[in-house]
């Protein structure tokens, strides 16, 4: 039993067609998951659907043994599930320490201390700690939008497409970071275009087609799987 | 000697009822840059909800005046301005709940949001109208001036006279110090950047934890407090007209859209700009070059640009101007 699963999960937005079908992906703690697979494969969707900000039709999301599936996105933020979308992933017009203390909102302990652990994560924001998040570059607003999503503490972080749009050099810089985090024990999920990368510093890969499992195995395996290589790794 | 009478002349007749008019305006800009920055839509019944919430401080004031109640100098009106806050952020509170709140789950786009907006300010201004009707009304009481034309002259031996009204301090000082709370408010506490989160990115904000009623809640209780704020102390310097709150749209909406749509700081400022713009184009400067030019290149014409009838003009050609050179405002990127 995992710490977070999503268990047969069918889903799709609104009454359009199913985008997920009977899609299966877990997670434990300190272990990083990679979600892949082509364009509209629905590795997006799955995410989305176990943050539960689109409604199962069937399946069932569990944390910690207990089924999560009825509660709101903001309820399950509440349990520890932090997310990190895609696109406007940070509050631009807000300074770095701010979208920090956004990002801090539902806690009410001293949030310093937390954002000091931040700062110690993610050197780069101490120094920038009084700009504007808007007038940063892509990279350092990927590390704004990671530390938004670790103040909470989170125990489950997912991460829609972290390095999308940032140089490979800030790409490997980041993929550090998620590295450093996972040992920290929190369980990760992102979703990956750059899939030898990702795969390379994960623990576990899913491989999706059509909304549906294709593959999955350890991070090194999928690398070297011979289908996997052909149709999705390019190589 | 000449000089200083000038410049008294400018100060009493420009600045000084360009900086109380700026005010007012600046109070009505947050209103609206803040609704149009955390709900999306431009309101505009903004002008009629702040003739509404002057009607209460009105009628509250004639209220304590017969039980006696005064403050002394200071206008009773003053006293009257925080149960009029309250009753003025219950009836936005009411017409969010039944109306804009319907539209806004439905996510509706902005341009409906506004269009309802007009809706209830037709019926803000039949409620205005059946409550205290469409008259002319002062309900300014206690000291006039803190400073009369005589005494100064007086007092310095100049020609000009510089007058000092009281509701002119009072508006000066009231705007600064509700304007001073709410910047701190919404830059220096937890709330307060929370709202500016969820104007900034609604759904980052969602995912946040932070809780878009309260946000919502609290967006109209900043707006009661400067809807009446801004439109008692209008009446107070001018009279209370029931509708001339509607007339002031232009130029506070103007104020908000050259300081940024959404930038309450930018608001604030481009309130004194079209204030400043109105009567600086408005006034006739005749006199004025008649004390600074030689007697020989005295004005023979009034030297006044536009006459004040026009004054709104000069805030729409403001409005226009902006939205062709700076759409973003001339304050973009400012904050405080």
């Amino acid at each position: 039993m995992a710490f977070f699963e999503g268990s047969k999960m069918t889903a799709g937005y609104g009454s359009g067609p199913d985008i997920i079908s009977s899609c299966s992906i877990n997670v434990d703690r300190g272990e990083i998951v990679a979600i892949l697979g082509p364009n509209g494969a629905g590795k997006s969707t799955a995410m989305k659907a176990m943050l539960g900000l689109l409604k199962l039709k069937s399946g069932s999301v569990l944390m910690d043994g207990k089924d999560i599936s009825k509660l709101s996105p903001q309820d399950r933020v509440k349990q520890g599930i932090s997310f990190v979308p895609q696109n406007k992933n940070v509050f631009p017009d807000l300074t770095v320490r701010e979208n920090l203390e956004v990002g801090a909102f539902l806690r009410d302990d001293d949030v310093n201390k937390v954002i000091e652990e931040i700062y110690d994560l993610f050197p780069i924001l101490k120094e920038k700690n009084l700009q504007i998040v808007g007038e940063l570059s892509g990279g350092q607003r990927q590390q704004v939008a990671l530390g938004r999503a670790l103040m909470i503490k989170p125990s489950v972080l997912m991460l829609d497409e972290p390095t999308a749009g940032v140089s490979p050099i800030v790409m490997d810089e980041l993929f550090q970071h998620i590295i450093k985090v996972k040992e920290t024990n929190v369980a990760i999920i992102m979703v990956e275009q750059n899939a030898k990368q990702a795969l390379s510093i994960s623990d576990r890969g899913y491989v999706l087609v059509t909304g549906q499992n294709k593959f999955e195995g350890l991070g090194k395996e999928l690398l070297q799987d011979p289908e996997v290589r052909r149709s999705f790794l390019g190589a | 000697m000449d000089f200083l009478n000038a410049i008294i002349l400018l100060l009493n007749y420009t600045i000084i009822p360009a900086l109380t008019y700026g005010s007012q305006l600046a109070l009505g800009a947050i209103f609206v840059t803040l609704i149009y920055g955390v709900l999306r839509f431009a309101n505009f019944a903004t002008g009629d909800m702040m003739s509404f919430g002057t009607m209460v401080a009105v009628l509250l004031t004639f209220y304590f005046q017969s039980l006696g109640v005064n403050l002394g100098v200071l206008p009773t009106a003053l006293l009257t301005i925080p149960f009029a806050i309250i009753m003025m952020i219950l009836y936005m509170l009411t017409i969010d709940k039944f109306v804009f709140s319907y539209y806004r789950i439905k996510k509706s786009p902005p341009v409906q949001l506004a269009m309802v907006s007009v809706g209830v300010m037709f019926v803000t201004q039949a409620i205005i109208r059946i409550i205290i009707g469409p008259f002319d009304r002062r309900f300014l009481d206690g000291e006039k001036f803190i400073l009369k034309a005589n005494e100064f002259k007086e007092m310095s031996g100049l020609n000009e006279g510089l007058t000092i009204k009281s509701t002119q301090a009072i508006t000066i000082v009231v705007t600064i110090i509700v304007v001073s709370i709410m910047f701190w408010f919404l830059n220096k506490t937890k709330t307060g950047t929370s709202m500016r989160a969820y104007s900034n990115n609604e759904d980052l904000a969602l995912l946040s934890g932070i809780d878009p009623k309260k946000v919502v809640m609290l967006t109209w209780v900043i707006a009661g407090v400067l809807a009446t704020v801004g439109g008692v102390l209008y009446g107070l310097d001018k009279s209370y007209k029931p509708f001339v709150y509607f007339n002031n749209m232009l130029p506070i909406f103007a104020a908000a859209i050259v300081g940024g749509i959404g930038n309450p700081f930018g608001a604030f400022l481009g309130g004194y700009v079209v204030a400043f713009g109105e009567i600086f184009i408005t006034y006739a400067y005749k006199k004025f070059f008649t004390y600074i030019l030689p007697e020989s290149l005295e004005p023979e014409s009034l030297m006044q640009l536009l006459s004040t009838d026009y004054k709104f003009a000069v805030s729409f050609s403001i409005l226009v101007i902006v939205l062709l050179f700076r759409p973003s405002g001339i304050f973009k990127g400012m904050k405080l």
